[in-house]
């Protein structure tokens, strides 16, 4: 009942005055309008970096040799064949399943007339299985492939539009030239949503062609040296002792007693979608904390105009306390006037954020941005709190006012 | 005597007693001081004013312009807190309360009239009267809201705002605003101060009427002795002090006697005060 009618006397306080409080609200629109948009803004571009990632295994550890430089030399420690076999045992790495490996070089395929350079990829038989990615049509390697060196070649979507002009086109049984050597083409991949390096782009042989025909990647006593090691772990929960089973191996044998000096790289899915969103959310939230500063602006002219209000106010305020208002009347009187002037502003920020979102796509496109329910309950919370935090203080005064000083006053 | 009274007063024989708190009052003041800090100097507003007021009495303050007539007047509706002194409202002593307590005293046991209205800017007639009720949580607030305006013959003018309003009528919308809590006491200071003859008559036959009829208590403040002369009792003010205090003997009854010419006021004031024979002011 009461609550109501102080209510009732925000509101018209509000309509009364429309302009003022249109201009009021307008720092707050703006200040949560540039909140929320930053927020949202920096969420739907790391959702997109983090989906990258997703589809890549949540089960596989990736690991690269590096070449840290030393001094002006480069020294390196590649991985090799010893090191793959090593981690497919149980005595080195009992949280490691299987161990798949690739080797790549850079090459041309030519057939005919058109020619394209891709990413010649050599690959273990076990890799389709470990990366998750299967040919569309044809057939992956066997084993008896990977032992003879087979000139053969499993093309991606887009090596077959760039070298035939038709994505369609199934190119199997050809003969194409790849840095100078037949290789039968047995069919395409399927197409993989793309991801930092295109998979599409790329030309699969089979790993001992690309160490031994496209390079000479022998090791005296190392077996082959490889581009990228693939473990996939026995359970998903393990990563963290897997990737220390690795290391330790890898360290050892590359004689390195710290660390941080390692001279290569263990990598999961989850790992490096969270280094890339480390960077994106830091970015984020210095963003939203810059606009966050417009919001106290906003909050200040909240304050300022309350004040303005009360003081116009005074002999109204007086009037009513004459008749019986208590302390708490007044104060809630102008502390929801206050309230409903950041909170409109909050939905009016909200609501420009929301149109922000609309238009962003147009400039960052491929990436999908929404309001999320909880962005827009942290800015209505955040609009009460500046409404509550900024009306106090007025509020607090005009309640405190003596009857007849106020009923004085002119 | 007093120059400013020209009817004949009878000194009051039932003067409370003094020294305690009178149990029959509905007011009783003691020693009531009240100082303002003026820079440097301390204004002793109020020196020491004692006062009982019984139910049912129709009584006005009188006095000159700075004499402390409305400081007291706040103090009695608890408006305005004492400096020292003690205050019985119904026998219970409010001269110490919390602010709290004293705006429920405020709502519930007094209604105060004020010189200069004091409307609610672009509120209804209905919604002013409406207002002491609302902070008194009451029901059915419409219909004792039309009840209190139709009382002071507003019932066509529920939906004016003030601006829509004569003077005469705003302060009838303001008295039904005190009344509408059924208040034991109003409390008017000046109430006809800004307001010309005929309304002020209007606006003193209501006063009449809820003392006489509904038996209200009323306090008011008048420069004017004519009007003064509709009240029951006549308590002059000087420099913060009571120095008179008496019956009057047959109260005017306003609407029905006529208010004497300007001329013949001022001869019979003069004539009253220092005596001498009516031929000696003509
Ligand atoms: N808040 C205040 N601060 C300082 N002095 C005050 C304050 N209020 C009243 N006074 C002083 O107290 C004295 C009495 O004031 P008050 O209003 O009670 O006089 P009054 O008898 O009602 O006069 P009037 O007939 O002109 O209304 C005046 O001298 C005035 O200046
Ligand atoms: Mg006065």
């Amino acid at each position: 009942m009461r609550i109501f009618e102080s209510f009732r006397i925000a509101v018209r306080s509000l309509l009364l005055n429309r302009t003022r409080a249109m201009l009021t609200m307008l720092g707050i629109v703006i200040g949560v309008g540039a909140v929320v948009s930053l927020m949202s803004l920096g969420r739907g571009v790391q959702d997109y970096v983090a989906s990258q990632f997703e589809g890549m295994g949540a089960d596989i550890l990736t690991v690269r040799g590096q070449s840290p430089v030393r001094g002006f030399f480069a020294v390196t420690n590649p991985l090799t064949a010893v090191d793959a076999e090593a981690l497919a045992t149980a005595e080195v790495a009992p949280n490691i399943n299987q161990i798949a490996a690739d080797y790549t070089v850079q090459g041309t395929a030519v057939d005919g007339y058109s020619s394209v350079s891709a990413t010649v990829r050599g690959v273990t038989g076990n890799y389709f299985a470990v990366y998750d990615w299967m040919p569309q049509s044809g057939s992956i390697f066997t084993q008896q492939d990977i032992d003879s060196q087979t000139q053969i070649a499993l093309l991606g979507t887009t090596v077959v539009e760039d070298l035939f002009g038709d994505a369609t086109f199934d190119p199997t049984g050809r003969t194409l030239l790849i840095n100078g050597l037949a290789f039968v083409v047995v069919g395409v991949m399927e197409e993989r949503t793309a991801r930092l390096s295109d998979p599409n782009g790329e030309i699969l042989v089979p790993i001992s062609t690309a160490q031994t025909r496209l390079a000479n990647a022998r090791i005296a006593g190392e077996g082959y040296r490889l581009s990228t090691i693939y473990a996939q772990v026995t359970d998903p929960l393990m990563m963290e002792t897997a990737t220390s089973e690795i290391e330790a191996y890898l360290l050892n044998k590359h004689g390195i007693t710290d660390p941080d000096e390692a001279d290569f790289t263990i990598s999961s899915a989850e790992t490096v979608a969270e280094s890339r969103t480390a960077v994106l959310s830091t970015l984020t939230i210095f963003l939203s904390g810059i606009a966050a500063i417009s919001l106290l602006v906003g909050g200040i002219g909240v304050m300022n105009i309350m004040l303005v209000s009360v003081s116009e106010r005074t002999q109204e305020i007086g009037l009513r306390k004459a008749v019986g208002a208590q302390h708490s009347d007044i104060l809630s009187q102008f502390l929801i006037e206050s309230l409903l002037l950041s909170l409109l502003g909050g939905a009016g920020g909200i609501a420009l954020s929301w149109g922000v979102l609309q238009i962003a796509p147009n400039v960052i496109s491929g990436v999908t941005f929404s309001l999320s329910s909880d962005v827009i309950l942290l800015a209505t919370g955040v609009s009460s709190g500046i409404g509550i935090f900024f009306g106090l203080f007025p509020a607090n005064r005009a309640a405190k006012l003596h009857p007849i000083q106020a009923l004085r006053y002119e | 005597m007093t120059p400013f009274l020209k009817f004949s007063l009878k000194h009051r024989t039932n003067g409370a007693s003094h020294g305690g708190a009178d149990e029959q009052s509905v007011i009783s003041i003691r020693g009531i001081t009240k100082d303002y800090l003026m820079g440097e100097e301390t204004l002793h507003v109020l020196r020491g004013v004692s006062l009982d007021i019984q139910r049912g009495e129709f009584v006005s303050i009188m006095g000159p312009s700075g004499s402390g007539k409305s400081t007291l007047m706040n103090i009695l509706g608890a408006l305005d807190q004492p400096t020292s002194g003690e205050y019985f409202l119904d026998g219970k002593d409010i001269s110490r309360l919390s602010s709290r307590a004293l705006a429920q005293i405020r709502n519930r046991k007094i209604g105060f009239v004020f010189q200069n209205f004091n409307l609610l800017k672009r509120t209804t007639a209905l919604r002013q009267v409406e207002l002491p009720l609302i902070y008194a949580n009451a029901s059915d607030r419409r219909s004792k809201a039309k009840a209190a305006l139709t009382s002071v013959g507003l019932d066509q003018r529920l939906n004016h705002l003030p601006s829509e309003l004569s003077g005469g009528q705003q302060q009838r919308v303001a008295i039904a605003r005190a009344l509408v809590t059924n208040p034991a006491i109003i409390l008017a200071d000046e109430p006809t101060g800004n307001l010309d003859s005929r309304s002020g008559t209007e606006v003193m036959q209501i006063f009449q009427r809820l003392n006489e009829q509904d038996g209200i208590t009323t306090i008011f403040v008048t420069h004017d002795p004519w009007i003064a002369r509709h009240t029951k009792r006549v308590v002059m003010i000087r420099d913060g002090q009571i120095v008179a205090d008496q019956a009057v003997a047959r109260p005017l009854v306003a609407g029905v006697d006529q208010r004497p010419s300007e001329a013949q006021e001022l001869q019979s004031m003069l004539q009253d005060a220092y005596g001498g024979k009516p031929e000696e002011y003509t």
